[in-house]
């Protein structure tokens, strides 16, 4: 592709071209070096604290002496591998779900049915396992549980949501819309606060609901009611014709909407479902606020640490790297999902 | 209302906000009689034929279905959709689904048949509307004729007591009219009882044993075919016939 044909049309077809991709090179080449030798080829990768850093390049020692922390928080080392058994699984327990070719599929969903349960288990502890309190949990591990939990349990509650607020049934739709507008229109950080201060408050003496779960809920509900109005738009954008075949076929209302209208609204939705997944995830360093700290909280700890001081550059790239693999994840998967539904004369096999 | 009655409008009547659609509709259909519904357009014959399988309600009078009256009750209205089948201007095929799926989709949920009797079932049909090699593809991908043929199949495989046809070949190619109308011409020789809504007056000809002329929500007439085009009474009937013909 890349032979000097295609150079000179693509390049260098006519002046200005040649000119633009000549300052572009320029522009290249003086800024791609200097960023490689700064993350790379002059960075100092072990170091005790700060001042072993002598070098001009980045200073990953502090990745590396706060790793632990970026991956599990506070969570104890001797239970550690808890945490990386739920890492280990999570392949298993989600990609069932989101690959319909996965080998052994049928085995695998059951795995995913489990598997968040297992979760629970794992981390907070039960019969057998020592527990450990959910304020221990930090770093990538909080990120995780609370970005992909929120976004996996708040879908279907979102659909919900948005078949209800469309009902026929005025009590239902009043529900619906009620919840959903009022959740849509308060920040997160208040939910967060409402669930972490004041719902203590309304509960009776003796429940007392763990930090981390109160926070689930408050991203969960936060993002059903950002779900539901995507998915609504999904919904009224599906043709009446499609209704009328249904209904005419003799289809039932659950029926109708699970086999042929979810199907092709939540298909034209999903660019704006991945949007508001991506939003989320990336909202949960939110917590902060409440005292838990995820990825970017434990990166503002480490930074607050005297031996490492002053060293942003290398934790916001750090931390942006890791945020910015898993919302790549999820465009990449967005755009499979696109390609693999589509139905119309251009695709080839389905 | 005879026996043979499967079709039964009583002094039937239907508003959009205040704009009457239907006024006073008496007709009764009888196990077997193709009917043609024509008229100007805006003259309340989709709307009637909809009010059958209540994609439409209506407001005043009564309607029975094949021995169901429809009201409000969702047990009567889902007994009258199985055994009714429909055909749209729109096709209205489920573009997620091959044409297969389409036809199989509604047995096997609605009438609970295993998926292999449901296949056998659809593929009978399909080959009858003569798209069997097309089977696995995705409507898009399909002509117009071929998608409306499709739907027809679709219908077909609910094994309804009677087919509503709502403009079938409006949307369609001139060229792909005719094999759409064959296949409707085939569905009548074999004593299915149908109710067309069309424009297509050789084909009202050819199939109907009654032809029913509406004009502002209003029967105005309803013959046989060689009387109404010979022997047309009103001066509106007459009007459209001039103008159609």
């Amino acid at each position: 592709m890349l032979s000097f044909n295609w150079i000179r049309q693509n390049l260098f077809s006519s002046w200005t071209n040649s000119i633009i991709t000549v300052v572009l090179i320029y522009f290249l080449a003086s800024i791609i070096p200097p960023m490689f030798d700064w993350l790379f080829f002059e960075a100092t990768w072990i170091a005790d604290d700060r001042t072993g850093c002598t070098s001009d390049g980045a200073c990953w020692a502090i990745i590396g002496a706060r790793f632990y922390q970026f991956m599990y928080g506070f969570y104890p080392t001797e239970e550690v591998w808890r945490v990386n058994l739920v890492y280990a699984l999570l392949p298993f327990g989600i990609l069932p779900l989101l690959w319909d070719k996965m080998p052994f599929r049928k085995q695998f969903l059951i795995f995913a049915i489990v598997y968040p349960f297992l979760v629970f288990f794992l981390l907070y502890g039960g019969p057998g396992l020592t527990a450990v309190a959910s304020n221990k949990w930090g770093g990538l591990l909080l990120t995780l549980f609370l970005g992909l939990g929120g976004i996996i349990i708040a879908f279907p509650l979102s659909i919900f949501l948005a078949l209800g607020r469309r009902s026929e049934m005025p009590a239902i739709s009043a529900i619906c819309v009620v919840f959903i507008e009022f959740i849509r229109g308060v920040p997160l950080i208040t939910l967060l606060f409402f669930g972490s201060m004041m719902l203590p408050l309304f509960l009776p003496e003796g429940l007392d609901i763990d930090t981390v779960l109160r926070a689930l809920v408050a991203v969960i509900i936060f993002q059903a009611a950002y779900g539901a109005e995507v998915v609504r738009g999904g919904l009224q954008a599906m043709p009446k014709g499609q209704y009328e075949a249904a209904q005419a076929l003799g289809l039932s209302y659950w029926q109708m909407n699970l086999k042929i209208i979810l199907p092709q609204a939540l298909k034209i939705t999903i660019p704006a479902l991945v949007n508001t997944a991506i939003g989320l995830f990336k909202d949960t360093s939110l917590v902060i606020v409440i005292g838990l700290l995820d990825l970017l909280g434990i990166g503002r700890a480490a930074l607050a640490d005297t031996k490492w001081m002053a060293l942003h550059v290398e934790v916001y790239v750090f931390i942006s790297v890791i945020f910015f693999i898993f919302c790549f994840g999820f465009s990449r998967y967005s755009l499979y999902l696109e390609k693999k539904l589509n139905t119309d004369n251009d695709s080839e096999n389905k | 209302m005879n026996q043979d009655s499967i079709i039964y409008f009583e002094n039937v009547s239907k508003w959009f906000g205040d704009f009457q659609v239907l006024n006073n509709i008496n007709l009764e259909v009888n196990k077997g009689e193709k009917i043609v519904v024509c008229g100007p357009s805006g003259s309340g014959k989709s709307t009637m034929i909809r009010c059958i399988n209540r994609l439409e309600e209506h407001q005043e009078g009564k309607i029975i279905v094949d021995g169901t009256e429809l009201t409000g009750n969702v047990k009567n209205i889902d007994t009258v959709r199985r055994e009714v089948g429909m055909v749209f201007q729109q096709f209205n095929l489920f573009p997620h689904l091959s044409i297969l799926d389409n036809c199989t989709l509604a047995p096997i949920w609605v009438r609970k048949m295993p998926k292999a009797d449901a296949t056998e079932l659809a593929m009978r049909y399909l080959k009858r509307v003569q798209i069997e090699d097309q089977v696995h593809k995705y409507p898009n991908q399909l002509s117009g004729g071929q998608q409306q043929r499709a739907a027809i199949a679709r219908a077909l495989c609910m094994q309804p007591r009677l087919m509503l046809f709502d403009e079938p070949t409006s949307a369609l190619d001139p060229e792909m009219i005719k094999e759409v109308l064959d296949v409707m011409i085939g569905l009548a020789q074999d004593g299915m009882t149908m109710l067309v809504v069309t424009h297509e007056m050789g084909f009202a000809k050819e199939v109907a044993d009654r032809i029913v002329f509406m004009d502002e929500g209003q029967i105005v007439e309803a013959k046989a075919p060689t009387e109404f085009f010979e022997n047309p009474e009103s001066d509106r009937t007459k009007l459209f016939l001039s103008q159609i013909l």
